[in-house]
């Protein structure tokens, strides 16, 4: 394939979503079946396109290659914005999973939605939300990177909100939408520091003038942290993880795509696209965070009743994962993560639709309006009642685990790989590895817990297992597909080591060095992995067993009981069960006294300067007035006071309306401020 | 009287009669009417230019989309008035204050 | 002779822009406004630009004003020709707009401008319409577009509601 159809491919990839996201917005509710065929074949042809993308990408077999498009934007004189396209490998890759995840969404949507009343807005803006995902994955520079970053934040606070009769639908949507504010703050200072010591936003160029020591030190430290910081909000790491939890007030399908397999992982693809601007410090802080993140939200995961809330967690989890790894510097295995975390992610994220969808059908059924349809504890022996169901989630149960013959073993192999051999480098930051390892005995644990509770054992409500049925073929075939993406070939071709990652994906993507002078090579990098491998997989294959032998013994045999050992853990156990009460905490130490602080503002301002100083400016012009008018009658000229009354009433009008909110007087002072400015500007 | 500043002065007065009719008035339509004057004081600036500055026609050119905008901008603002005045019974946009508070 | 001319347009332009902006009955603002429009076209005239004037001359007077008035009369009672409408804050602008006034003199006397030789007058009508279909078709198929848009737009606002 040559460059220019790659360009072409990439750009209809990225329009095509658009074009159905306008059909749909526009016109979707008057079409046949609500259009949800417009938007389907839309991105089964990005997917088309994609695969034919990936097939080239294989063929041509040039870990080398890229392919940059740009064109100029703005142009101010110095202030120079190009925005172009950039095409490599990591790109391609990661347009087919956006391509594959979104079309399985569309598909399993058609069942889950039936009979909708938003259904023709839903599909719109699942389209809006691919266009603006594919925007991201192609960005060449941080601006439309950016610009394609709030995209997603908005198409992501609009599906959250997709059911937003509901109160807690509607408060998830804000919060999401809030908390990623914080870290686009964060994103916007690290863009406009780069820029105004750089002068460019294109990615090479950035690293071109880091490398050749424009910029270093403290300033490239803060730059990157502030970019981390947009990338912690997207990619829910502690402490901005609140909102994805709550995200799952939306629709499940939604859930998988944005939230488990793509949209979260933006935060991972910006770092791993930037990763060579990050300097030792900034990668230290990143590894941290990452990997508390990564044991923390997994200890949440343990004790959620919830099935989406295990999920949400172990996604969190997952995610710290691959900040981790971005940490540590070998971000490839944490984007190798990403790829293979978001098939049997999103695949997880199905199977507990189509429960949840048996769940309420069958509730339905006994006009039980009560019972909650997602709860794990009302679960129970669904695996005869939904064996595709079962099946599919087992497969990625297994993955997600870490468990030989699957993917997730190799990309959390090769995780965990990088952190020892970066342990190894520097003994001080020993808890590194610690986190990983414990992050990956808790995550089996949980991860057999929910397949346990939700499809092994005695149904737990007697009364609606006869109506638990499996979901219908729409649902069925993304959890088939995704779930066979799950074993280990389709990572590891041309070869079939199931125990090393050595395949297509390490031969073709490859770590580029980091531009700060000083940070170690990536060949070095790849060293200390290299000779970290077997230790690592010998450890990981123990916690993955231990985890899986716990809930094994706990869930399944139930030889020890899960709720005597709650009682006796009664304090972590409760931390946990309330997630350590962050949001407790954010709402005392954080918006209350942000509310009392506003309430102040407030009352200052309403309380204290309208009534007194307003009012009582407006009492004495009255008073004056009054005055004047009194003399005015007794003698003096009746012309000349008239005009004084009136320009008072004047100044007095115009002081009441100060804050009135009509437009013409928010013009004119508008427009005296102007004249203020240029007359002080000139003389 | 042939120079480029008594054009512009003259535009400057248009525009500033333009902008106190926008500021001053109460009702909606002669708003709209100091709006007409200041896309008149900007289209004589463009044809000043254009002329002192060796007939470059692209001025022209200008001016004519400024005027084809002024078309579809009284259109779409007078259809405002109208349904402003159906709801509220008047046009006097100082009334007109739903958002404050 | 040409001189006299020039001095009466513009002082009938400003003048009857004036009018516009002071007057305290509706439809005499609107009576002014067409003579402030008529000014302006010859002093389009008077810059060369014959095709304009004449545009001035079809397009506002002959469309945007008489949208105006019908504007003034669908909005209130047409029996009343007297429909008086007061203005506010009328000392304030003054100061404010008599600053904008400063500022922009200012700006034009301290300015170099641009400017070229003398240039004979010509003939702009071809050479519009060549720029236009040639160099500017994507805009102006735009403002077609545009004003197709207004055009519905207009038509579904003022549409008493169903």
């Amino acid at each position: 394939m040559t460059g220019n159809m790659i360009m072409d491919y990439s750009l209809l990839i990225l329009f095509l979503p658009l074009a159905a996201f306008v059909i749909q917005i526009f016109i979707g509710k008057r079409l046949p079946r609500q259009g949800d065929w417009v938007s389907i074949s839309a991105v089964i042809t990005t997917l088309i396109l994609a695969i034919a993308m990936f097939a080239s990408m294989l063929i041509g077999h040039d870990p080398e290659f890229a392919q940059e498009a740009s064109f100029t934007w703005l142009d101010m004189g110095a202030f120079h914005i190009e925005l172009g396209f950039l095409v490599d490998n990591i790109t391609i890759t990661m347009l087919l999973v956006v391509a594959l995840i979104s079309t399985m969404t569309h598909i399993f949507s058609i069942k889950y939605l039936e009979g909708d009343i938003r259904y023709s807005r839903y599909f719109a803006y699942l389209g809006l939300f691919t266009f603006s995902m594919n925007g991201i994955v192609l960005a060449n520079n941080l601006i439309s990177m950016y610009m394609f970053w709030e995209l997603v934040g908005v198409s992501s606070f609009l599906l959250i909100g997709h059911w937003f009769e509901k109160e807690s639908a509607a408060d998830a949507a804000k919060k999401a939408f809030l908390t990623n504010r914080v870290g686009d703050i964060g994103f916007f200072i690290g863009i406009m520091l780069i820029f105004s010591t750089l002068g460019t936003f294109v990615f090479s160029e950035i690293f071109d003038g880091i490398a050749a020591g424009k910029m270093g030190g403290t300033v490239l430290t803060f730059a990157g942290l502030g970019l981390f910081l947009g990338a912690m909000a997207k990619s829910s790491q502690f402490p901005l993880h609140i909102w994805l939890p709550d995200a799952m007030e939306g629709p499940t399908p939604v859930s998988a795509l944005m939230h488990a397999a793509t949209m979260v992982a933006a935060g991972v693809y910006l770092c791993v696209r930037l990763f060579p601007l990050f300097t030792p410090d900034a990668l230290l802080v990143i590894a941290y965070v990452g990997g508390f993140t990564a044991l923390f939200a997994a200890t949440i995961a343990i004790t959620q009743n919830d099935i989406k809330k295990v999920l949400a967690y172990s996604t969190v989890s997952q995610l710290g994962y691959m900040i981790l790894s971005v940490g540590t510097g070998a971000y490839i295995a944490g984007f190798f993560h990403l790829v293979t975390h978001a098939m049997f992610k999103a695949c997880l994220f199905y199977g507990s639709g189509s429960v949840i969808h048996a769940m309420h059908h069958a509730l339905h059924k006994k006009h039980d309006h009560e019972t909650d349809p997602q709860d794990m504890r009302n679960m129970g022996g669904f695996k005869n009642k939904m064996p595709v169901t079962y099946w599919a989630m087992l497969i990625s149960t297994l993955a997600i685990s870490g468990v030989p013959l699957f993917s997730g073993f190799l990309s959390k192999d090769a995780i965990l790989a990088g952190t020892l051999s970066f342990a190894s480098h520097h003994p001080t930051h020993f808890l590194l590895p610690v986190f990983g390892f414990g992050a990956a005995a808790i995550t089996a644990f949980y991860m057999f817990r929910l397949i346990f509770m939700t499809f092994h054992g005695q149904p737990q409500i007697a009364e609606i297992a006869d109506d638990i049925h499996e979901s219908p073929k729409e649902m069925t075939f993304p959890l088939i597909l995704l779930s066979s993406m799950s074993i280990f070939i389709f990572y590891t071709l041309p070869y079939f080591n199931p125990f090393s990652d050595h395949g297509w994906f390490t031969e073709l993507i490859i770590a580029s060095d980091a531009a700060v002078p000083g940070n170690p090579s990536a060949h070095y990098i790849a060293e200390g992995v290299h000779h970290a491998h077997y230790t690592a997989m010998a450890l990981s294959l123990f916690v993955a067993a231990l985890g899986i032998f716990l809930s094994w013994t706990f869930y399944y045999k139930k030889k020890l009981s899960a709720d005597e050992w709650s009682e006796k853990l009664k304090p972590m156990y409760n931390l946990s069960l309330n997630k350590y009460f962050f949001d407790e905490n954010y709402n005392r130490f954080l918006y209350q006294p942000f509310l009392k602080l506003s309430g102040l503002v407030a009352y200052i301002d309403w309380d204290l300067y309208d009534k007194y100083f307003i009012n009582g400016f407006g009492r004495v012009t009255k008073v004056l007035s009054f005055f004047t008018g009194r003399l005015d009658y007794d003698g003096l000229d009746q012309t000349i006071v008239d005009g004084i009354g009136r320009s008072v009433r004047q100044a007095g009008g115009i002081l009441k309306f100060l804050q009135t909110g009509r437009l013409q007087s928010y013009l004119l002072f508008a427009l005296l401020g102007v004249v203020i400015i240029v007359l002080v500007q000139s003389f | 009287m042939d120079s480029l500043n008594t054009y512009l002065f003259i535009a400057a007065i248009l525009f500033s009669l333009g902008l106190f009719g926008v500021i001053t008035r109460r009702n909606g339509v002669a708003v709209l009417m100091g709006i007409e004057l200041i896309l008149n004081a900007a289209n004589l600036n463009f044809l000043a230019f254009a002329k002192y500055g060796g007939m470059n026609i692209v001025g022209h050119i200008f001016a004519l989309f400024v005027i084809i905008m002024a078309a579809a901008e009284a259109a779409v603002a007078l259809a405002i008035i109208i349904n402003i005045y159906n709801n509220f019974r008047t046009i006097n946009i100082d009334d007109v204050r739903e958002l404050q508070q | 002779m040409i001189d006299v001319a020039f001095w009466f347009v513009v002082i009938l332009t400003l003048g009857s822009a004036l009018i516009v902006v002071l007057n305290e009955k509706l439809v005499y603002s609107a009576i002014a406004l067409l003579f402030t429009l008529f000014g302006v076209a010859s002093l389009y005239v008077f810059l060369w630009a014959d095709f304009l004037a004449g545009a001035q001359v079809v397009i506002y007077v002959g469309g945007i004003l008489v949208l105006i008035i019908f504007g003034i009369m669908l909005t209130n009672r047409i029996t009343s020709v007297n429909i008086s409408h007061t203005s506010v804050q009328k000392g304030m602008g003054g100061v404010a707009v008599l600053g904008i006034i400063i500022v922009l003199g200012i700006m034009i006397l301290n300015t170099p401008w641009y400017q070229t030789e003398f240039v004979e007058p010509a003939q702009t009508t071809a050479t519009i319409g060549t720029l236009l279909m040639m160099e500017y078709l994507l805009p102006f198929e735009v403002a077609s577009l545009l004003l197709l848009a207004a055009l519905i737009g207009a038509a579904m606002l003022s549409r008493s509601g169903e």
